[in-house]
C-alpha cells in the first residue's frame, strides 16, 4: 500500500462519522523507485491532505524533509515536487495496520493489502 | 500507449478467478472488453493517461490492468474478495504493474474518503454484478458511490434492460450518462445452473460524466 492509497482510505465502521484518518502503523516498508511525473504530483498537490501524508510519512519514518505547509512555489518547486512524489509513491507498506481514529478498530495490512472488511455488526 | 490489439494481447496474460462464487456475480471481463474499455476511456476521452483510477470490485484485476496499460498513474483496485484479490496481485506482477496498482479487500460502501476539495479519484471504472439474482439493487450501490467519489467520470457495464432506469438514477445522483457502445456480453458457462455452453446477454458501455456534479 502506497501512502497515496492511505491518503484516501477511511474507516467506514457503522457509526463512524469521519473515520478520517486512519492511523497507520507499519512494520514491514519497502522502499521502491517510481518514475517521477511533475505533471501528477502536482495536479495532487490540491487534492491530497497534505498534513495527514506528511504525519504519516514522519511516523514510519519516511517524512525527514517534508515541510509543515505546501509551499506557496510547490507547483515549480521540484525539490519539494520530488520529496512528496517519494512518499506519494515510493513508499510501499508491506505488513501493518491502520487504526480507525474514533473506534480503534484495527485493520491488518498483509502482503501489502489492507483488509477492511467489516464484521456483520459492523456494518 | 498501446495500440488496440497489442493491448488486447497483453490482457490475455490475466487469469481469471480460480473458484468464481455465484454469490458474488464473479463474471470475468475478457480481455477483449477490458481492452476495448480501456482503450476507448483514454483515447475518446482522456480518462486514464496521468489520472487517478478507482476499481471498483476490481475482481481478477482485468480492468485494473488494461487502465494501467493505458497510462493510469495510479490505480486503486477494491474488491470483497481476497481469493480474488491474490490473483489480481499475479496478475499485475505478471504484467510488471504492481507499482501502479494499489489492491484494497473491503466491502461496499467502500472505505474510500472523499478528499480535502478536489475529489482525489478521477475515474472509476466497474464491472458490477448485474445486480438481478441475489443481489437485487447491487448494481445501483456500485453506481451510487463511484459517481461520489469520481471528479471526472465513471465507466461501467450494465444490462441493456436496465438504461433507461439507469438514465434516470445518474440524473438523481447529478452525473450525465452516455451509451458507449452496445455489446455482447458472453456469459461462459461459469456456475452449473447454466445449462448452455454460453449465455450471451445485452450489455450497455456507460460513461458517467461527473464533472458537473455539484460537491456538497
Amino acid at each position: 500500500m502506497k501512502l497515496l492509497t492511505h491518503n484516501m482510505l477511511k474507516s467506514h465502521v457503522k457509526g463512524v462519522k469521519d473515520g478520517y484518518p486512519l492511523r497507520l502503523s507499519a512494520s514491514k516498508v519497502e522502499l521502491k523507485e517510481v518514475t517521477f511525473n511533475a505533471d501528477f504530483v502536482v495536479r495532487m498537490l490540491d487534492r491530497i491532505v497534505w498534513p495527514v501524508l506528511r504525519q504519516t510519512a514522519i511516523e514510519i519514518g519516511q517524512g525527514d524533509n517534508l515541510p509543515t505547509d505546501i509551499p506557496a512555489d510547490a507547483a515549480t518547486n521540484e525539490e519539494f515536487l520530488r520529496a512528496m512524489h517519494h512518499v506519494l509513491l515510493e513508499v510501499l507498506v508491506l505488513e501493518g495496520e491502520l487504526e480507525c481514529p474514533e473506534t480503534g478498530r484495527k485493520f491488518p495490512i498483509k502482503k501489502g493489502i489492507p483488509n477492511m472488511l467489516l464484521d456483520e455488526d459492523e456494518v | 500507449m498501446l495500440k488496440l490489439r497489442e493491448l488486447e494481447a497483453a490482457l490475455q496474460e490475466v487469469e481469471p478467478f480460480a473458484e468464481p462464487r455465484i454469490e458474488l456475480e464473479q463474471y470475468p471481463t475478457s480481455a477483449h472488453i477490458a481492452a476495448h474499455m480501456a482503450f476507448t476511456m483514454e483515447n475518446a476521452f482522456g480518462d486514464l493517461l496521468g489520472k487517478t483510477v478507482v476499481d471498483l470490485g476490481c475482481g481478477c484485476g482485468m480492468l485494473s490492468i488494461a487502465c494501467a496499460l493505458q497510462g493510469a498513474d495510479h490505480v486503486l483496485a477494491v474488491d470483497i474478495d481476497s481469493a480474488a484479490l491474490d490473483i489480481a496481485l499475479d496478475n499485475a506482477a505478471r504484467l510488471e504493474l504492481e507499482d501502479d496498482i494499489d489492491f484494497v479487500l473491503a466491502d461496499a460502501p467502500w472505505p474510500l474518503a472523499l478528499g480535502p476539495g478536489a475529489r482525489q479519484v478521477d475515474t472509476v471504472v466497474m464491472n458490477p454484478p448485474f445486480g438481478t439474482k441475489h443481489n437485487a439493487g447491487l448494481d445501483v450501490l456500485f453506481l451510487r458511490r463511484a459517481i461520489e467519489i469520481a471528479d471526472g467520470a465513471v465507466y461501467s457495464l450494465h444490462k441493456t434492460s436496465t438504461r433507461a432506469f439507469l438514465q434516470r438514477k445518474a440524473k438523481e445522483l447529478g452525473a450525465e450518462m452516455e451509451v458507449v457502445a452496445e455489446l455482447r456480453y458472453e456469459l461462459p458457462k461459469t456456475y452449473k445452473f447454466h445449462n448452455k455452453q454460453s449465455v450471451d446477454i445485452e450489455v450497455d458501455f456507460l460513461r458517467f460524466d461527473c464533472s458537473q456534479r455539484h460537491c456538497t
